[in-house]
């Protein structure tokens, strides 16, 4: 019992390792890239245009059902007039950034995962291990970088989004006047819930690109699995995995901002 | 058994060694490939063909032995050493190994985007060329998925020589290709390598083919080497591993041949 406790308690610190120096490697490998705007071009383009209509999407509904709840709630103490603060404080502070991650590791970092998977299952990365290409630099510096500013781009959409959603449901759908819910918005925002916003944004886009970069990149170490299944698990993986370090992350940060 | 030659080596390979857990692929495995010739390693399916080339390639570390291009050696770690042989050497896998999400010009012009300095417009003259000369410009905007396996085969070929390397390694090139197939592989390859002047290392299985097509032939069993010379002198062999190999390549060269007069009695049918 204890030796299987240790052996798995090992594996996993081995891992966290072999994570760190996989993300080291990524940022290192920036230095002596080639053509690297263009890259990060391409990777921006992946996970922002490509990932808008889902944060449109879910930052709509999340600000709509936050005007409606916070509405009813607020209305039995007669502070319907707080609407804007309590739905702005939570876009910003917490629901804009982790579920605008959590939505970009559904798109962006599993199609991630994904595409390493199958390119180390079919040789196309150890074609250009021969080729002598910096793989790490290639496949995974771009999307790093661009993960830093996008993340960041499509939090503040999603923010924006939201409280446009809270305005329909409160002020639209339950007539509360536009002038008072954006009011109280403009008097809650303040700049350290910004920053903290995007400081937040910026390290679930880090975390997240990163693990399932990781994963992806080893799909065949996958001691569980083979072929087209590696893949599969790795995906899985790097999706469960990146969605919980976005939430325990979350709760770090906040931990030291509040 | 390493046969020596008079031609200066472009490639040296002494004592390769390698084992996966307890499987031993790679025993003692020792080569000589002169600058400019067409060698084939034979071998059975597992003798530890493409280990050796992966080896070669760096892209499984061998445990032992030794490794030398151009007279220096290949050590772990030397990373100028590696990058100069990397320049020098392409590799041609057994799949292919093309990118799936890029075009036939976008392949070929990957390895000079991201190994060299030249401007994009040479870039892509010198992808044009090398498309041109594996006739596959007509086909430039193509992906791979959209060709042939044998547009594919000459894609690979055209990604390979654009860096204009010194030494290329084929891993199994006619694997699973049918016997007319296999001819017309052997026989690009053959080709390009007198047109552009590298340095070949061909490792399969199909001994008809390399006897017609190569300079010199090797034979890996059990992971040692066991024979190395010319193709005439593979022939004449006595040794009871070289025979047989050849017993046995013949008795699939009698079936083949049926099958072959079955099709051409097939094709005089119609």
């Amino acid at each position: 019992m204890l030796r299987t406790v240790g052996r798995y308690s090992l594996s996993i610190v081995h891992e966290l390792g072999d994570f760190a120096l996989f993300t080291g490697r990524s940022f290192r490998s920036a230095l002596g890239a080639r053509r690297l705007g263009r890259r990060i071009v391409r990777a921006g383009f992946e996970q922002g245009v490509r990932c808008l209509p889902v944060i449109l999407i879910v930052g709509m509904f999340t600000g709509l059902v936050l005007g409606l709840q916070g509405y009813y709630v607020l209305n039995r103490f007669g502070s319907e007039g707080l609407l804007g603060t309590l739905v702005s404080l939570s876009l910003i502070r917490e629901l804009g950034p982790v579920l605008a991650a959590l939505m970009l590791v559904g798109q962006a970092g599993s199609a991630l995962a994904a595409e390493l998977g199958i390119q180390r299952n079919t040789e196309q990365i150890a074609a250009l291990e021969t080729m002598g290409v910096s793989t790490h630099a290639y496949l995974v510096t771009p999307r790093l970088l661009a993960a830093l500013v996008v993340y960041p781009m499509q939090t503040a959409l999603f923010v924006t989004v939201g409280l446009w959603g809270g305005s329909l449901s409160g002020s639209l759908l339950l007539g509360l006047e536009p002038g008072v819910y954006w009011s109280s918005v403009e008097r809650a925002i303040s700049a350290p819930d910004v920053r903290e916003c995007f400081i937040k944004a910026a390290t679930f886009g880090l975390l997240t690109i990163s693990l399932c970069a990781y994963h992806g990149f080893n799909a065949h170490r996958c001691s569980s699995a083979t072929g087209a299944r590696a893949v599969s698990a790795s995906t899985t993986r790097a999706v469960v995995q990146s969605s919980i370090i976005v939430l325990a992350a979350d709760y770090i940060i906040t931990s030291f901002l509040v | 058994m390493v046969a020596e030659t008079n031609q200066p080596l472009l490639l040296r390979i002494e004592g390769l060694f390698k084992r996966f857990q307890d499987n031993v692929v790679l025993d003692g495995a020792s080569l000589n490939v002169p600058r400019g010739s067409l060698v084939s390693v034979l071998g059975r399916s597992g003798a530890g063909k493409s280990v050796l080339l992966k080896c070669l390639a760096n892209v499984v570390q061998p445990d032992a032995g030794s490794i030398h291009f151009d007279g220096k050696p290949l050590t772990v770690g030397d990373a100028a050493a590696l990058a100069d042989f990397r320049r020098r050497c392409s590799f041609l896998f057994q799949s292919n190994a093309l990118f799936d999400s890029l075009t036939a010009l976008e392949n070929v012009a990957l390895p000079l985007e991201q190994t060299t300095d030249l401007p994009d417009k040479e870039i892509r003259e010198r992808s044009l060329e090398a498309l041109r000369q594996l006739e596959l410009e007509a086909h430039q905007d193509r992906y791979p998925s959209q060709l042939s396996g044998g547009m594919q085969k000459r894609l690979a070929l055209a990604r390979a020589i654009v860096t204009r390397p010194e030494l290329v390694l084929f891993d199994e090139p006619t694997a699973g290709l049918d016997p007319l197939r296999r001819n017309a592989v052997f026989a690009m390859i053959a080709k390009y390598q007198r047109q552009f002047g590298f340095t070949a290392l061909v490792v399969t299985h199909d001994l008809t083919e390399a006897l017609i097509a190569s300079d010199r032939v090797a034979l890996l069993d059990k992971g040692r080497m066991c024979f190395e010379g010319s193709p005439a002198e593979f022939t004449a062999s006595t040794a009871t591993v070289v025979g047989d190999f050849r017993d046995s390549a013949d008795a699939l060269g009698r079936t083949l041949a049926a099958m072959r007069r079955g099709e051409a009695l097939q094709t005089e049918d119609s």
